[in-house]
């Protein structure tokens, strides 16, 4: 059953057209990647079907409703939606911030012992516990990187939506967390992640949407889309293509 | 943190709260005795129910009310600078009491009218400024506080320009308006404030919650389940409402709502569901100490209290400032 259905959905934004004509169908326990150069708009994409940016054209319909149309609360219980980076001001550690992945599911102004008991869960399956305590401000990015998604965790959505969950990461975190992303969606969830690395995309998602002007440029999975081709299109860029173990594409920039 | 270091938090700055309150009224140029005062005799009586106790009330319901105002904005900002003072809404309020002072109103049905006006003119320069700052759908905080500090410089040249054409005696009130004072008033008047800003102040702390969502990133709250621009109005309409309510009593009053609530997360953290109860309590506690002070230091003459706030709370800031960079660096 899908998830997502999108038909025609476009957006304007200042006068311009940055996401046009996009039908796209997102089913459960899939791992989708998001790919285009800057500015194709992907992080629109993202918005829009989070219910963030609501003055979009066409329809998009989450299991059967329109996102626009839901209730803010039940439909933080089933998408989860994790910003790119979090700007934090107050000295709030990095327990709290997984903590406040349990809102849509707690009522009144404490946490419940099962809140508790989840956010314990969730630290432990991003690897975070040992930093529980301390200011979110003084972590590192891989570290925070950890934190944010188990907060996504903790509020245990059927579809979690990221945007660029792992910009700034070494690899050795880069990794970490797209193996927990695809564990994640074998458990059943649907896992969207917006991305400019295609040979970890390649390595460990289903699906690969290519966005190229606002438009959807290649929608299939990794061996099919990342072509020469498709690349030397979409991003101006030449390249030659192998297959790594499994029959995975990797991709080898330049001529 | 759990509920029990939330409770005992607020246990402890509710018994500082409670001190201040049993205390102040006992120091001034007059020594008196609760037993002698209870007990009705004179002089004793009338200086602690009529002079003392009205204005450490004063005190303590304006401090608390400021300090929860100063830590509503700087989550609704995402700036711990922020302040109704450094957003302009203070001196909104002091111009439109002086409008009022100036034109000579004294009740609008029933309601004192420089309290209609200083509220009226708090609601104004916030709209004025969220105006300004507000570009399409994103609010930029640092638009934010530049507006507010441009309505400030405006509001209070319009002060200056009402304070000059008046007369020597609304010249007189709007000085000493704007010296921001805590004078002893009538309980009937205390009653009123109480229950315009009590309220507020607790459906402020209901939405603990929510204020942690939004410290961190509107996104953020949105896409946990809040209805952020609902929270966003709720949360400036409250705000100005309180310090119009207050600033109409007390005048403007700077610092307390940008001292406390930074040294308490300094030490509670960030979670508003401690950060409010303990900004209110101590908040209270503080500015009741400050009047106490202003009263005292320089006996008979008094120093404007936001003199003393002001005296006190920026060298203190500043200490805070310098002691937990030390502890970043080390």
């Amino acid at each position: 059953m899908n998830l997502f259905s999108l038909r025609e959905v476009g957006m304007r934004y200042d006068g311009a057209q940055v996401l046009r004509g996009a039908n796209l169908d997102f089913a459960a326990a899939q791992f989708v990647a998001v790919a285009g150069p800057n500015g194709a708009g992907k992080s629109t994409l993202l918005g829009i079907m989070a219910g963030l940016r609501p003055k979009y054209s066409g329809r998009c319909e989450y299991a059967g409703t329109e996102v626009a149309r839901w209730g803010r609360r039940a439909f933080a219980r089933q998408v989860c939606f994790l910003p790119q980076s979090l700007k934090m001001e107050f000295p709030f550690t990095a327990e709290q911030v997984v903590l406040m992945g349990r809102t849509p599911h707690c009522d009144g102004l404490f946490e419940s012992p099962e809140d508790w008991s989840e956010v314990e869960r969730a630290m432990a399956t991003t690897d975070s516990l040992e930093f529980r305590g301390r200011d979110f401000r003084t972590l590192s990015g891989g570290e925070r990187q950890r934190v944010i998604l188990a907060s996504a965790v903790a509020q245990q959505p059927q579809t979690l939506l990221l945007d660029e969950p792992t910009t700034f990461l070494d690899v050795k975190h880069q990794v970490a967390i797209y193996r927990l992303l695809r564990d994640l969606s074998r458990q059943g969830l649907l896992v969207i992640a917006v991305t400019h690395d295609l040979n970890l995309a390649a390595s460990f998602t289903d699906r690969i949407l290519v966005l190229d002007a606002g438009r959807v440029a290649a929608d299939a999975a990794p061996s099919e889309v990342l072509t020469t081709d498709t690349i030397r299109r979409v991003f101006g860029v030449e390249s030659s293509i192998q297959r790594g173990p499994g029959g995975k594409p990797w991709i080898f920039y330049g001529e | 943190m759990g509920s029990r270091r939330v409770w005992l938090a607020v246990a402890i700055s509710a018994a500082v709260a409670l001190a201040t309150l049993c205390i102040a009224p006992l120091i001034g140029s007059t020594s008196i005795d609760y037993a002698r005062a209870f007990a009705g005799q004179s002089p004793d009586k009338e200086i602690l129910f009529y002079t003392r106790l009205p204005r450490v009330l004063l005190a303590l319901l304006a401090g608390g009310t400021l300090a929860v105002a100063g830590v509503l904005f700087q989550a609704l900002l995402r700036d711990a600078l922020a302040t109704p003072y450094t957003l302009g809404i203070s001196s909104g309020a002091s111009l439109g009491a002086v409008i009022a002072i100036c034109l000579g109103w004294r009740a609008v049905a029933g309601l004192s009218a420089v309290w209609i006006c200083s509220f009226a003119g708090s609601a104004l320069v916030l709209l004025l400024v969220l105006g300004i700052a507000s570009e399409g759908r994103r609010m930029s905080s640092f638009t934010l506080l530049l507006a507010g500090i441009s309505i400030n410089t405006i509001c209070l040249a319009a002060i200056l320009f009402l304070q000059y054409i008046a007369n020597f005696g609304q010249t007189f009130a709007i000085v000493r308006w704007l010296m921001g004072g805590i004078d002893a008033v009538e309980y009937s008047t205390l009653a009123w404030l109480a229950a315009a800003t009590l309220p507020a102040v607790a459906l402020i702390f209901l939405k603990a919650r929510d204020w942690n969502l939004m410290a961190v990133g509107e996104e953020w709250a949105a896409a946990r389940g809040v209805n952020v621009s609902r929270l966003m109005l709720t949360g400036y309409l409250l705000g100005s409402f309180v310090t119009g309510s207050v600033t109409a009593l007390t005048g403007p009053i700077a610092f307390v709502g940008l001292i406390v609530p930074h040294a308490l997360r300094l030490r509670l953290g960030a979670d508003h569901r401690v950060l409010i109860p303990c900004s209110f309590l101590l908040g209270a506690a503080f500015l009741a100490v400050c009047d106490t002070l202003s009263r005292t230091v320089l006996a008979p003459t008094e120093v404007p209290v936001g003199v003393v706030t002001a005296l006190l709370g920026g060298p203190f800031f500043i200490w805070l400032l310098r002691s937990k960079r030390r502890s970043l660096w080390l």
